[in-house]
C-alpha cells in the first residue's frame, strides 16, 4: 500500500489540468474543471461526478439499458431475458462481456441466447404490448424458464408501452415469475441509472423468495462481482478454502434460485460499490444483513479483505484458517511478483474505467511497485471518489430523481440481524467499520489528477504529457490509446484473459502487465498514416498539412520515448 | 397545388369547417384531396357520407408493403379525394409517428404527383401541435399554408397562439406561412371584433367569421356537408364565402405569437366591453 501523503513525481498536475481545459469553450471548461481534480487524500476535494456528459466530447459511457441488461441482470444465467425494442439494442444484449458461467449439470443457461421483440414501425405506431406478450408466450412454450425478465429500450418509454402490466398478466397466465425493467437508455446520465433500476427489480422480484439457507458455518454473498474472465470463481475457491460459503454472487455465474435465497446469509461483501450498493443497503434494512466493502483485486487487498471477513465472523478457527490460506497463497505468488516487480517498479499507470475498477486495479499495480499517475471512473458518483461520508451532501439532481428509490422497511418475520448492536459497537470500537466505502481518493497520492468521465481529448493530453507506461481502460478508448503507442489493458472484458481476482488472478495480472510492458509492440508499429500521409483526414477546422504536421510531431515524440530507458 | 393545413383547439370544429370549406372549393370546380391526420379517422366522414374507409395505417398493417393508392384513397362529394391517416387506439403506441409514416406513404404512392392534377390538398390535424408527429404536415414543406380555427373562447385563443409558436418554429426554416384565423363562432361577446384584433396582433387576418347555425349539426346528422345537404341555406353560403376567401387569399405571414399577459389583456378589453 502506498503512503497517501506522498506526493507525485510527474509534471505539475495543475498545469496539466489547465492544458486539458485550454481548448474547451468557456462553459465546457467550467464544467470539466469540476470533474478534473487535484487529489488530497486527507480531505478529498469535491469532484463533479454522475453529471451529464457534454455533447460533442467523446465519452466512455454506456446507457441505462446497458447498465441494467448488460451488467447487473444479464449474468443471472437462467432468467430468460427479453429485450423489448428494435433489433439493434436487442442484438447487443448478446452478452459479450465475458461473464463466464458453468451451470451445474442439467440446469439451464440462457447466456448464449439473445431474445428480442424486434419492434418495428407498426409497433411504434400501434403499441408493442401485444407483440411483447406474444414473444413471452413463445419463449415460454420453447424454453419453459423459471423466470422471464422484460427489458425496455428507448422507444418503449417514448410510446408508453405498459410493460409492468404485461409482466403482471403474463405472470398470472404462465404461473412463473415475470418481471419488467423500465431501463430505457435515455433515463440517466450513464449506465449507472441502469444498475439502480436492476437492483430495485432484483430486490423486489427475486431476493427473499426462498427462505431455506445454504448449509455452512460462515455464509456470505459477494455483491458487485460479475465473473469477468472467471474472477468470481477465483474468489469463490479462495473463500471455500478458508471455510466460507458463498450463497450468491451478484451477478456472476449465478442462478435465479441462488439469488432468491441470497437474503439468508450472514454477511454481504460489496465489490463494486457503485453498481450494487443499493441491494446491499436494502438487504440490511429488510433482513438485517450487514454489509462491508471488500476488494479481491490485488494480493495485498485480497489478504486485507480476508482478514476483515474473519474479523467479522469473530471465530478463532476461521481467523487461523485465513492466515494459513494467505500464507500458502503467498508462497506461490511472491516469487512471480518479486521477479516482475523488479523489472517494472516505478513505472507509471493510469486507470479510467468503471465505477470501481479504476480504484481496485490500483492495488494490483501497487503490488508491482508501479505508480498511479491519474485515475477516474466512467460512471461513478461522488461517494465512490470521496467516500460514503459525503452521501448526505450529494445534491440529488433531476436526472437521479428519475430513478425510483424503493422504500424498504424491516421484514417483521425475517429481520434477523447477524450481529447484535452491542457486537457491532464492539467491532467498531476495535477499528472495524461497516458500510465503509472510503472511495478512491483517500488511497491516491496527493496532487494526483482524478478525472471523472474522461474525454478523448483529455486522454490524449494525458498521454502526451504524463507518458504513462500502461493504461487500464475500456473498449471505447483502447484503440485510441494503442494508436498513441501506449499499451492498454482493457478492463471491461479483459479481452481474452483473466481471471485477475484473488491471489491466482493477481499472478495472471502481473504476467499480463509484464508481457504488455516488455513487448512494446505498439511503439514499434509504423501506423498507416505515417506511411501514407494522404490517409490522414484533416479535422474540419484544420488544413491537411496542419493535420499531417501534428501527427508527425507526436509520432516523433512517442518514438523518442520508446528509444529511451523504459 | 396549394397545400393547406388546418389546426386549432380540440373540439373547435376543424373537421367540420375543413370539409364544408372543401365542399365549397370542390363546387367551384377545384380538385381537392383531404388528408385526415387524426387517429379517430373521422376527418372525411361528411365528404364520404360515412366512416367506411380503411385508414392508411390499417391498410399498411394488413397489406404489408404491397399498398396501392386506390386501397387508401376514396372519392367523396363533388370528386373530392379522401384519405384517413388513422392511428392507434387511445392510450397506446405513437399517433404522431403514425402520421409521419402515413404522409410518407402517400408521397411514395404518388398521391401528390402532378399527374393527379390536384388544386388543393388539406391536412386536418388533431388538436394542438402536441409533438413532432403532429407537426409533420407543416414540416418539410408538406403544408405551406396554415389556417387556425378558433373562437372567442379563451382556451381556443390560447391554443391558436400556441399553434402560432409551432408555425414560427417551422416558418423560419421553411416555406410554411399562416394564412389566417377562421372564427368558428361560439357566440361569445364581441367575438368578431376580438378575433379580428387578435389576428391583427398575430400579424395575420381573420379570413372569415363563420356564424353559429344549427344547420351545421343537421347536415352532420345526415353525414353530409352543409353544401350537399342544403345548397340553398344561409350557412352553405358562409362556407362558400370562406372557400372563396381562401381561394383568393394572398396574405401569408410568419406569425408573431403573443406573450400570455398580452393575450389576457385582449380578453379583458373585449370581454368587459359591455
Amino acid at each position: 500500500m502506498s503512503e497517501p501523503t506522498e506526493t507525485l513525481t510527474v509534471p505539475d498536475p495543475a498545469a496539466v489540468k489547465a492544458e486539458m481545459l485550454k481548448i474547451y469553450p468557456a462553459k465546457t471548461a467550467k464544467k470539466r474543471a469540476k470533474q478534473i481534480i487535484l487529489n488530497d487524500p486527507e480531505t478529498p476535494p469535491e469532484i463533479g461526478a454522475n453529471s451529464r456528459t457534454i455533447p460533442g466530447i467523446i465519452t466512455q459511457r454506456g446507457c441505462t439499458y446497458a447498465g441494467c441488461r448488460g451488467v447487473v441482470l444479464g449474468p443471472i444465467y437462467d432468467i430468460l431475458q427479453i429485450t423489448h425494442g428494435p433489433v439493434g439494442c436487442g442484438f447487443y444484449a448478446w452478452l459479450s462481456r465475458r461473464n463466464l458461467v458453468r451451470p451445474p449439470e442439467g440446469s439451464t443457461n440462457y447466456l448464449q441466447y439473445c431474445m428480442n421483440t424486434d419492434m418495428q414501425e407498426d409497433q411504434i405506431v400501434f403499441g408493442g404490448e401485444k407483440k411483447l406478450m406474444q414473444a413471452i408466450r413463445e419463449a415460454y412454450a420453447i424454453f419453459k424458464p423459471k423466470a422471464i425478465a422484460i427489458l425496455a429500450t428507448c422507444p418503449v418509454g417514448l410510446i408508453g408501452d405498459d410493460i409492468h402490466t404485461v409482466a403482471k398478466q403474463m405472470k398470472e397466465e404462465l404461473g412463473i415469475n415475470v418481471m419488467a425493467f423500465s431501463c430505457e437508455g435515455y433515463k440517466g446520465v450513464s449506465q449507472s441509472a441502469g444498475h439502480h433500476i436492476a437492483n430495485n427489480g432484483v430486490f423486489k422480484n427475486i431476493i427473499g423468495l426462498d427462505d431455506k439457507p445454504d448449509a455452512g458455518e460462515f455464509t456470505m454473498n459477494i455483491l458487485g462481482e460479475y465473473n469477468i474472465g472467471g474472477d468470481a470463481w477465483e474468489i469463490d475457491t479462495l473463500l471455500r478454502k478458508c471455510g466460507i460459503h458463498v450463497t450468491s454472487t451478484l451477478s456472476g455465474d449465478v442462478s435465479y434460485d441462488q439469488v432468491a435465497k441470497s437474503h439468508t446469509v450472514m454477511l454481504n461483501g460489496v465489490m463494486c460499490h457503485r453498481s450494487i450498493n443499493y441491494i446491499a443497503e436494502m438487504m440490511e434494512k429488510k433482513f438485517g444483513i450487514p454489509w462491508i466493502k471488500v476488494n479481491f483485486i490485488g494480493a495485498e487487498a485480497t489478504a486485507k479483505t480476508l482478514r476483515k471477513i474473519a474479523k467479522f465472523f469473530d471465530s478463532k478457527k476461521l481467523t487461523d484458517r485465513v492466515e494459513e490460506v494467505i500464507a500458502q497463497e503467498m508462497i506461490a505468488l511472491r516469487p512471480v511478483r518479486e521477479e516482475i516487480k523488479a523489472k517494472h517498479t516505478g513505472k507509471k499507470a493510469a486507470l479510467f474505467v468503471g465505477g470501481s475498477r479504476a480504484h481496485h486495479y490500483q492495488d494490483l499495480f501497487r503490488d508491482l511497485g508501479m505508480e498511479i499517475v491519474s485515475a477516474g471512473y466512467e460512471f461513478a458518483h461522488r461517494d465512490d471518489y470521496e467516500g460514503r461520508k459525503v452521501l448526505p451532501t450529494i445534491k440529488v439532481d433531476a436526472d437521479s430523481r428519475n430513478i425510483e428509490e424503493l422504500h424498504v422497511e424491516a421484514d417483521p418475520g425475517r429481520f434477523k440481524p447477524t450481529k447484535t448492536p452491542e457486537q457491532i459497537a464492539a467491532l467498531e470500537a476495535g477499528g472495524f467499520s461497516f458500510k465503509d466505502y472510503e472511495g478512491m481518493m483517500v488511497e491516491m497520492k496527493k496532487q494526483t489528477l482524478v478525472i471523472d468521465d474522461i474525454t478523448h481529448h483529455e486522454m490524449e493530453k494525458l498521454i502526451e504529457i504524463y507518458k504513462p507506461d500502461i493504461i487500464g481502460s475500456g473498449i471505447k478508448d483502447k484503440f485510441v490509446i494503442e494508436k498513441m503507442g501506449v499499451p492498454c489493458k482493457q478492463l471491461h472484458s479483459y479481452d481474452y484473459s483473466g481471471p485477475y481476482a484473488a491471489f491466482g488472478g493477481a499472478i495472471n495480472f502481473y504476467r499480463e502487465v509484464d508481457r504488455m510492458l516488455t513487448t512494446k509492440v505498439w511503439k514499434f508499429i509504423t501506423p498507416p498514416w505515417e506511411k501514407d500521409p494522404q490517409s490522414v483526414t484533416p479535422l474540419a477546422h484544420t488544413t491537411k498539412t496542419e493535420a499531417k504536421n501534428e501527427t508527425k510531431a507526436w509520432r516523433k515524440s512517442a518514438a523518442a520515448d520508446a528509444d529511451g530507458p523504459m | 397545388m396549394r397545400k393547406i393545413a388546418i389546426y386549432g383547439k380540440g373540439g373547435i370544429g376543424k373537421s367540420t369547417t375543413t370539409q364544408n370549406t372543401v365542399a365549397g372549393l370542390a363546387e367551384m370546380g377545384h380538385k381537392v384531396m383531404v388528408v385526415g391526420c387524426d387517429p379517430k379517422a373521422d376527418s372525411t366522414r361528411l365528404l364520404l357520407g360515412g366512416l367506411s374507409q380503411r385508414s392508411v395505417l390499417d391498410t399498411l398493417r394488413e397489406e404489408g408493403e404491397d399498398v396501392e393508392l386506390t386501397d387508401i384513397r376514396n372519392g367523396g362529394f363533388c370528386n373530392t379525394l379522401c384519405v384517413e391517416s388513422g392511428g392507434p387506439e387511445p392510450g397506446v403506441g405513437c399517433a404522431g409517428r403514425g402520421i409521419i409514416t402515413s404522409i410518407n406513404m402517400l408521397e411514395q404512392l404518388g398521391a401528390y404527383d402532378a399527374s393527379e392534377n390536384l388544386n388543393y390538398v388539406f391536412y386536418d390535424v388533431l388538436g394542438d401541435v402536441v409533438c413532432g408527429g403532429f407537426a409533420m404536415p407543416i414540416r418539410d414543406g408538406k403544408a405551406e399554408e396554415i389556417y387556425i380555427v378558433c373562437s372567442g373562447e379563451m382556451m381556443a385563443m390560447y391554443a391558436a397562439n400556441n399553434i402560432c409558436k409551432g408555425i414560427l418554429k417551422f416558418a423560419t426554416n421553411g416555406k410554411v406561412r399562416l394564412g389566417g384565423l377562421i372564427c368558428n363562432s361560439r357566440k361569445v361577446d364581441n367575438e368578431k371584433q376580438m378575433i379580428e384584433q387578435f389576428a391583427k396582433l398575430l400579424g395575420t387576418q381573420m379570413i372569415h367569421f363563420v356564424p353559429r347555425d344549427n344547420d351545421v349539426q343537421r347536415a352532420e346528422i345526415n353525414r353530409k356537408t352543409v353544401i350537399e345537404w342544403n345548397p340553398k341555406c344561409g350557412q352553405a353560403d358562409e362556407y362558400r364565402a370562406l372557400a372563396r376567401a381562401i381561394d383568393q387569399n394572398t396574405n401569408f405571414v410568419i406569425p408573431r405569437p403573443l406573450p400570455i399577459p398580452e393575450l389576457e389583456k385582449l380578453l379583458m378589453e373585449f370581454g368587459l366591453y359591455n
